[in-house]
């Protein structure tokens, strides 16, 4: 704790020195980091109070799994969106809108449609047939001892990859928000969050996803009354307001490049609110599209949710309760993210993280007053806090569904065939979260500086490409059987992986030292270039693999262009400059320059120097193969597919035999596991 | 905690069971299509009719921002318009079931 002081007094002093630490020390500055700790602290010592009296009425493996089945539907609601909204659509969708407009709203839109499959096909049967995991619905009418074990490798394999994207990106936020170190982050997330789980089980975790849900909606309310009040709350005063702005013209300017020369500032400010400045192939947003909507109703820790509530008619009301609230949050973030791109400014928030996410909590700082004011700085700890709250949230759903998959499906089911006392099925469950728990903190410290934006989309595409097709099939396809069950969840999730592993996402030694090259020695002068048709492509296929021609766009005509000084020489010339200046403001600025131009100017370095002597990718290619980032386009019709094709196969009289006892109780919950008596 | 054992059979076989299965697999598709297709003509409309999205019919308010926002509208519709028409008939059509359920195929 000495030690942590003594860090926060020496960076306070670093801050005086010069005035722009921002950046390094995290986006609130150290005098007001109290503030920051003072909310932490209340908000862990009420979920800490929860937990306690969770950890009381914790004793049974229902109460354990599915909170004694005694969660209100309203409850359930607003614990699965406490659940589903993670820092990457906290933070990340506002930061999207507030740097590039219409992209970063249209692309929360799937977010939403998502609980619409939830709703019509996977709520009800679940909670009707299920009992604490998705294999306990597969298995059914299945071997149970087979699809048990699939079902959970396949429910761990998608929560990891969330579990290792939240953790890295958790880290990386509080790092970026108050300049706690990474592995520090990590680490008490990781401890928090073992604490809900192991002693409060689904219970606590519940209220801790519901107080988070509250914290998250009171707070974005809130700014956008800020935001949006000055303007009668009309909406197109507001966004005619947001497109007049220079700095939001300024990032469409840098956005647009060469074509921004013959706009008008009007017209850069209006393309701002029209599609295209950064979704760029709508291919790869159909397959994301895809893998969003059929994703979500196979995300273990979502269909978890749906054994906790007493019954089918609480679930239903549930998934409406959690559509309104998601809902409503991403039509507010529309408002953070276009209202910090106004009041803050793109380049300011780029700047601080370079993917956005400080958007909402900068917009939060703007509001209260600046980053000189207490009450900015207050407001800016509360979204520091409630970032911090989601971590932990959502952490916790994620360890619980992995958990159970492991204690339930593979301890339980598997090696104790179902003849496990009840006592040792809560200690297997409690074991397991400690073990899910550790793993995620060591995977979160071992995946430091790892790029792992691709991993939620992964996850989703591998939910998606197996776990969807397995379980809507075994509720609404008669001839469905374990040897469907099985292929499909195999093809569909290896299929979705490898497809990520060759595709843009990973990182191509030679692209980045090439652009690394660019951004040390610049570009050079280049002349006018005539405008170029259309190219067709030689088909669908070479849209979607590097093996042949694909279409290409048409491009407008260029004009000369003069080189482009790389940072090497703008070192040069800004210390030049810096050494003639007179003036104190003017040194101020271009001291400012050079840092920028010196950090842009390392990173490319350090990028020279991590890649040197590398030519390919971690799987040995130099170029992608699959040209989508999303490969839910082709996994998820070959994890159906392999599904059919290997009940077809397979040929399981029992699992025939079976279907009328499943297709009754999943539509009437005749039989359904009822709700312990408290 | 043991159930009494149903003729799962009869149940599926009854008459009021299928009227319910009929009902529930034509609205429930009706509606899930509609979603999907409602949903995919979004990043459709913003890649290839990006002219038409481009329109401004609101002061600075295009076709395309209002065209997102009825994403909105549509999927809480579509989620109300389910509830509405479970919580009115079929859960009333699956509780006459569960009633008489024990007394079937017997």
């Amino acid at each position: 704790m000495t030690k942590t002081l003594n860090k926060f007094a020496l960076s306070a002093a670093a801050l005086l020195a010069s005035g722009s630490a921002l950046a390094a020390t995290g986006a609130v500055a150290d005098e007001f980091k109290w503030m920051t700790f003072a909310v932490f602290g209340v908000i862990i010592a009420i979920t800490m109070g929860i937990t306690y009296w969770a950890a009381k009425h914790t004793h049974t493996t229902s109460e354990f799994y599915a909170a004694g089945r005694s969660v209100s539907g309203v409850q359930n609601g607003w614990a699965i969106a406490g659940d589903y909204l993670s820092a990457a659509s906290f933070l990340g969708i506002a930061g999207l809108i507030s740097l590039y407009g219409y992209d970063g709203f249209m692309y929360s839109v799937g977010w939403l449609v998502a609980y619409i499959t939830v709703l019509l096909v996977i709520a009800e049967p679940c909670r009707n047939i299920g009992k604490f995991t998705m294999g306990d619905i597969l298995a059914f009418r299945n071997e149970p001892k087979k699809v048990k074990t699939v079902a959970a490798l396949s429910t761990i394999t998608v929560s990891t990859f969330y579990l290792t994207a939240q953790m890295v990106g958790g880290g990386v936020l509080i790092k970026t928000l108050i300049g706690i170190d990474y592995e520090i982050s990590v680490i008490g997330v990781g401890i928090l969050m073992l604490a809900y789980v192991v002693f409060g089980g689904m219970k606590a975790t519940t209220w801790v996803q519901i107080i988070k849900a509250s914290l998250l909606v009171t707070a974005s309310i809130l700014l956008v009354m800020f935001v949006w009040m000055p303007y009668g709350f009309s909406l197109p005063d507001y966004l005619s307001a947001v497109v007049g702005d220079s700095k939001v013209q300024a990032q469409v300017a840098k956005l647009l490049g060469d074509k921004a020369t013959t706009m008008t500032a009007a017209e850069l400010g209006q393309r701002f609110l029209e599609p295209g400045l950064f979704l760029k192939s709508p291919i790869d947003q159909i397959s994301l599209g895809m893998a969003l909507v059929l994703g979500t109703a196979g995300m273990p820790h979502i269909l978890m949710r749906f054994f906790t509530v007493p019954t089918a008619q609480a679930a239903r009301l549930s998934v409406i309760w959690a559509m309104a609230i998601i809902g409503g949050f991403y039509v507010l973030t529309l408002f953070l993210g276009t209202g910090a791109a106004m009041l803050v400014g793109p380049a300011k928030i780029a700047s601080i993280d370079p993917g956005g996410n400080m958007a909402g909590p900068l917009l939060a700082q703007y509001l209260g007053g600046g980053a000189d004011s207490m009450l900015g700085n207050f407001f800016l700890a509360f979204v520091a806090a409630v970032a911090f709250a989601t971590i932990v949230a959502v952490v916790a759903g994620l360890v619980l569904a992995a958990a159970s998959a492991m204690a339930h499906d593979i301890y339980v089911g598997v090696i104790r065939g179902d003849h496990a006392t009840p006592q040792e099925q809560v200690v297997a469950a409690r074991v397991a979260s400690v073990i899910v728990g550790i793993m995620a903190i060591t995977v979160g410290i071992m995946a430091k500086g790892q790029n792992v934006a691709h991993l939620v989309a992964l996850a989703f595409a591998v939910a998606a490409s197996s776990n969807l097709p397995a379980v809507f099939l075994t509720l609404y396809w008669k001839k469905c059987n374990t040897g469907g069950i099985i292929a499909g969840m195999l093809v569909g999730a290896i299929t979705a992986i490898a497809l990520v592993m060759v595709s843009p996402n990973m990182t191509y030694p030679q692209a980045v030292i090439k652009a690394a090259k660019k951004v040390i020695e610049g570009e050079p002068a280049s002349e006018a270039k005539p405008a170029v048709e259309a190219k067709p492509g030689e088909g669908f296929a070479c849209e979607l693999f590097a093996v042949c021609k694909k279409a290409e766009p048409a491009k407008h005509a260029e004009l000369a262009k003069p080189a482009k000084p790389g940072t090497r020489e703008k070192l040069v010339t800004l210390q030049a400059k810096l050494d003639a200046a007179t003036d104190e403001a003017e040194k101020k600025t271009i001291q400012g320059d050079l840092e920028k131009v010196k950090k842009a100017h390392d990173k490319a370095e350090g990028d020279l120097k991590k890649f040197e002597g590398q030519t390919t990718s971690m799987v040995g290619l130099e170029k992608p193969f699959f040209l989508l980032k999303n490969p839910g386009l082709i996994s998820i019709p070959l994890g159906f597919l392999a599904v059919i094709i290997g009940s077809l196969l397979y040929r399981d009289q029992r699992a025939e035999d079976m279907w009328d006892e499943l297709y009754v109780r999943q539509n009437t919950g005749i039989h359904a596991e009822a709700a312990s008596a408290h | 905690m043991s159930k009494p054992t149903m003729n799962w059979a009869a149940i599926d076989a009854d008459p009021r069971f299928q009227a319910l299965h009929r009902k529930k697999t034509t609205f429930l598709w009706g509606l899930m299509i509609l979603s999907t297709v409602y949903y995919f003509l979004l990043p459709i409309g913003a890649a290839y009719y990006q002219d038409l999205f481009k329109i401004k019919v609101w002061g600075v308010v295009n076709i395309g921002i209002l065209f997102a926002l009825s994403e909105f509208v549509v999927a809480w519709t579509i989620a109300y318009v389910y509830s509405k028409k479970a919580n009115a008939e079929f859960d009333a059509m699956a509780q006459e079931i569960i009633n008489d359920a024990h007394k079937m195929g017997a």
